[in-house]
């Protein structure tokens, strides 16, 4: 089959020109795989990047923790002593720090405005946790905690770090039903053309069985036509859509979600696979309908 | 060559041609007569197999073409030359493309019988329309394109249908001329016409047997031609 697609590529000029010159349909096919490609080439990226996004939410959390510690205010500072002492004798912490004023108020700032005064506030205090590779045992740390600090409560991030992780899964996966459901919709379409031309051209093929065609070279020149038109297409579409995805916003100026839609290092080779696989989707998609007109002519 | 053994072929329970049996050896030289609708045309395509029985045998150079797969047919066609009734050329090629696609048909070089064809160009007096399109030949010319393709592959049968149909007495004349000189090379050849002038004209040139079909049946036909 390898041979048939190479010596398909490689065409036969008087082959070529069996198929009449047919501009409507040729712009309708290249236009089709053009346009698949590039929204192809978006659900790759989105695939890619969700893919990425869930790798780096459950690395980033898995390894930190927060202790809130909600003592009251003349507590406060022992029990937060008490609680950096525990986690400096617990195993499989990394390190531990208690965020000073500056850094709460950071973080509390996107709702209540700079210039907060925390220090006068029932807030509680926050203490980062940093795990090695191997994690601590979240129970018996809960324990400790209990029984040293009573106002701290350990949150391990797993409560919400589960569905969001389970979120870009899906994003993911969806990403790739994207993908595949394009495909298989240029192929359709890639069909459904070819099929036009081939009813269009039914006497073309009519007229060179009669004259002694077997049915390979008459279905290759109009494979090779069409497996031609698709690949074009699809590289114009595929170019064009990495074009669109390098020219969006990068996340360091927006800070968006959506931003991080793209592809980084190698990562930019994988749509190069597209207008290949529309090529052969289109070899295939036309090789069949072809091999089915032309059994239908003696 | 092409020997048709009491072929019946019809369609919706209906025999258009009952009992048919044929024989077209090397050299010999048929008319295939009868009116409009009698089956002459379907006759022919019996013969260069676009066209299955619905009883009888069929045999092409020897062989029988029940046994023949699609890749056997296409090459078996290479050897039979048909000149049809409508000429189907390919419009968009020139009258030269045309008449060099039986060699592209059969995996050769086109260019490398560059010869060959303008030879056949001239022979049917077409050289200076070689690099015109079909649909820009008067009807004379066509049918001569279409007998130079017939011809290219050097074709051991020669069946055409109602060549002169669309031409003038001179022409019919002219391309009755060159069907006998392919005869004479040892071709067998069957026209399908309802031109008696023409098969009174040919009898002066070549030994040739008329055939009428009638009411689904093939008469040889009698001394009145």
């Amino acid at each position: 089959m390898f041979r048939e697609i190479m010596q398909t590529l490689a065409g036969d000029a008087q082959a070529d020109r069996i198929v009449p010159p047919s501009g409507f349909t040729a712009r309708l096919t290249a236009f089709t795989a053009a346009a698949m490609a590039f929204l192809a080439v978006f659900a790759l990226a989105l695939s890619l990047a969700t893919h990425r996004l869930a790798e780096r939410w459950s690395t980033s959390l898995a390894q930190s923790s927060t202790i809130r510690i909600s003592a009251p205010l003349d507590q406060r500072e022992a029990q937060t002593r008490a609680v950096l002492a525990l986690l400096q004798t617990t195993p499989g912490v990394a390190s531990s720090r208690a965020l000073d004023p500056a850094e709460q108020r950071a973080l509390l700032e996107p709702w209540f405005g700079p210039d907060l005064p925390v220090e006068t506030l029932p807030i509680p205090q926050l203490v980062e946790v940093v795990e090695t590779t191997e994690g601590y045992d979240a129970q018996g740390l809960r324990l400790r905690l209990a029984a040293e600090a009573p106002g701290a409560i350990l949150d391990d991030h797993a409560r919400w770090r589960r569905p969001l992780v389970r979120a870009a899964g899906r994003l993911h996966v969806l990403g790739l039903g994207a993908l595949a459901l394009i495909l298989c919709a240029m192929a359709a379409m890639i069909t459904l053309a070819a099929m036009s031309a081939l009813a269009a051209n039914r006497d073309v093929m009519r007229v060179l069985r009669l004259i002694g065609a077997r049915d390979t070279f008459i279905a290759r020149a109009f494979v090779r036509r069409f497996t031609i038109r698709a690949a074009g297409g699809a590289l114009f579409g595929t170019l064009a859509g990495m074009l669109a995805i390098w020219a969006l916003p990068s996340v360091e100026q927006a800070g968006g979600f959506l931003t991080g839609l793209g592809f980084t290092g190698a990562g930019w080779l994988a749509p190069l696979l597209v207008p290949p696989v529309a090529g052969l989707t289109a070899f295939w998609a036309t090789r069949l309908a072809a091999l089915r007109a032309l059994r239908s002519i003696s | 060559m092409i020997e048709l053994n009491d072929i019946t072929y019809g369609y919706d329970g209906t025999a258009l041609l009952s009992g048919i049996s044929l024989s077209l050896s090397p050299g010999s030289f048929h008319f295939l007569t009868g009116p409009s609708g009698a089956g002459k045309t379907t006759l022919l395509r019996l013969c260069y197999l676009d066209l299955t029985p619905s009883r009888g045998s069929i045999t092409v150079f020897g062989v029988p073409a029940a046994r023949l797969g699609r890749n056997d047919v296409a090459k078996l066609r290479r050897r039979v030359g048909v000149v049809h009734q409508d000429c189907g050329f390919l419009d968009h090629m020139s009258v030269r493309e045309n008449i060099a696609m039986p060699l592209a048909t059969s995996g050769l070089d086109p260019a490398q019988h560059a010869a060959e064809i303008d030879e056949l160009l001239a022979w049917v007096g077409l050289t200076d329309r070689a690099e015109a399109r079909p649909a820009e030949l008067s009807g004379g010319e066509r049918q001569r394109a279409a007998l130079a393709r017939a011809l290219i592959l050097s074709p051991d049968v020669v069946l055409a249908d109602e060549p002169t149909g669309n031409v003038d007495w001179e022409m019919s004349l002219r391309l009755l001329t060159l069907l006998v000189e392919l005869n004479r090379m040892g071709k067998a050849v069957l026209i399908a016409t309802h031109d008696m002038n023409l098969i009174r004209a040919a009898k002066s040139q070549v030994q040739a047997r008329v055939l009428r079909l009638r009411r689904g049946q093939l008469d040889m036909a009698g001394a009145d031609l």
